[in-house]
């Protein structure tokens, strides 16, 4: 009696810790392989034939296509410089230069990968399409009221994810630092 | 207690084991990749374009809404693929995906270096059975290898301006994604040219 009921607990305890843990890994992501500059992520090998299990397998529960490596590389930003998760209703403004790339596009999607719907029908701007300053630099407003300049809606919802995805570049694999790729500053401004 | 500790131990180590092998399993349990998303819209061996990544609808997560995208969902069991893109006016890419969306290859318009972008998919075993021959004059198309026999050709054109959509859209409208019938027509068109050639006599008097 006393085996029976102590195989049964010690199944059931792995049947939790190894799922519970698939489930963590798949939905939040580990850090096998990741580029981190500032607030921005990419993982690179993703792209590529070696990808680690792990991306293989949140790439297969999230249903997405990953960026191959000979067209370009995806970061991502869920938080700002400060470590502070995006929320929809502040004002975030995204500034600075990017790295070498031939175009890049910069998108903001909801914690699913959904675009966020907006009477502008705005969801990204591409690299040809932003307002820079004088010396090439661009400051992004990311807010959910409209705002002068380049205004990226974020339809007022809390949590947003945005994406910087640069096509036809050298960053990739064998990337490092920030010096390799100058990435946009995160900040949140203001909220109401 | 002693025993109730080995237990606990015992059912981590074994969980550490349905870890692994439920996170190799995943991709091939998983129905809602983007393989299954794609597979309901999508036409077997030629190219269907995917609708514009919309907030209500969009084929699949996180798409990037400035660009005009197509699928070519490819089977090379019945032979070689053919593929040729036409290079739109601001940036153009195609990808490779295996069935379980591994990205092979990835070629951009630049890398192609021409106004149209040709390649030639087909499997390892396919490859080894080309003629030595057709490997020289293959010399200028691009052979691609794909690791599994089915999989996905992701078409991307960039439209820099929501304005140009149209434009990137029509680009990638005619580019073509078909089965090349290669290696048995090719001995076939031998025999065929044969019986002609009496009449020729006849037309230059």
């Amino acid at each position: 009696m006393r085996l029976i009921f102590i195989t049964l607990l010690a199944l059931i305890l792995a049947t939790v810790v190894g799922l519970g843990a698939t489930w963590m890994t798949a939905t939040r992501g580990t850090d096998l392989g990741t580029l981190t500059i500032g607030a921005w992520t990419a993982r690179p090998k993703t792209g590529t034939a070696d990808v680690d299990p792990y991306s293989r397998a949140s790439i297969a529960r999230s249903g997405e296509l990953p960026v191959g490596t000979g067209d370009g590389v995806a970061f991502s930003a869920t938080k700002d410089d400060r470590n502070k998760p995006l929320d929809g209703r502040c004002d975030v403004v995204v500034s600075g230069v990017t790295p070498a790339a031939r175009f890049w596009t910069l998108t903001l999607y909801d914690t699913k990968g959904h675009l966020v719907a907006n009477s502008l029908q705005r969801y990204g701007f591409t690299s040809q399409e932003i307002i820079r300053g004088a010396d090439g630099a661009f400051e992004i407003r990311v807010a959910s009221r409209s705002r002068a300049g380049n205004w990226l809606p974020t339809g007022g919802i809390e949590r947003y994810s945005l994406m910087l995805r640069l096509y036809d570049t050298p960053v990739g694999v064998a990337t490092r630092t920030q010096r390799d790729a100058p990435m946009p500053s995160i900040a949140t401004v203001g909220c109401p | 207690m002693i025993r109730l500790l080995f237990t606990i131990v015992a059912g981590v180590l074994l969980g550490a084991v349905v870890h692994l092998v439920s996170v190799l399993a995943l991709p091939r349990i998983a129905t809602q990749d983007a393989y299954s998303r794609l597979t309901p819209i999508t036409k077997l061996n030629a190219v269907t374009a995917l609708p514009p990544a919309d907030p209500n609808n969009a084929p699949l997560p996180f798409m990037d809404p400035a660009f005009a995208i197509a699928v070519c969902r490819y089977d090379l069991s019945g032979g070689p693929i053919k593929l040729s893109v036409p290079v739109s006016q601001a940036y153009t890419s195609v990808s490779f995906y295996t069935r379980n969306e591994v990205a092979y290859y990835a070629i951009n318009d630049r890398s192609a270096g021409r106004r149209l972008i040709e390649l030639d998919l087909m499997t390892e075993a396919q490859h080894a059975e080309l003629p030595e021959d057709e490997e020289i004059t293959a010399a200028d198309r691009l052979i691609i290898d794909s690791p599994t026999a089915t999989g996905l050709i992701v078409l991307k054109a960039l439209a820099p301006e929501p304005g140009l959509m149209i434009q990137a859209q029509a680009s990638l409208a005619a580019s073509s994604c078909k089965v090349q019938t290669e290696p048995t027509p090719v001995k076939q068109p031998e025999p065929a040219p044969a019986p002609p050639p009496p009449a020729p006599p006849r037309a230059k008097r």
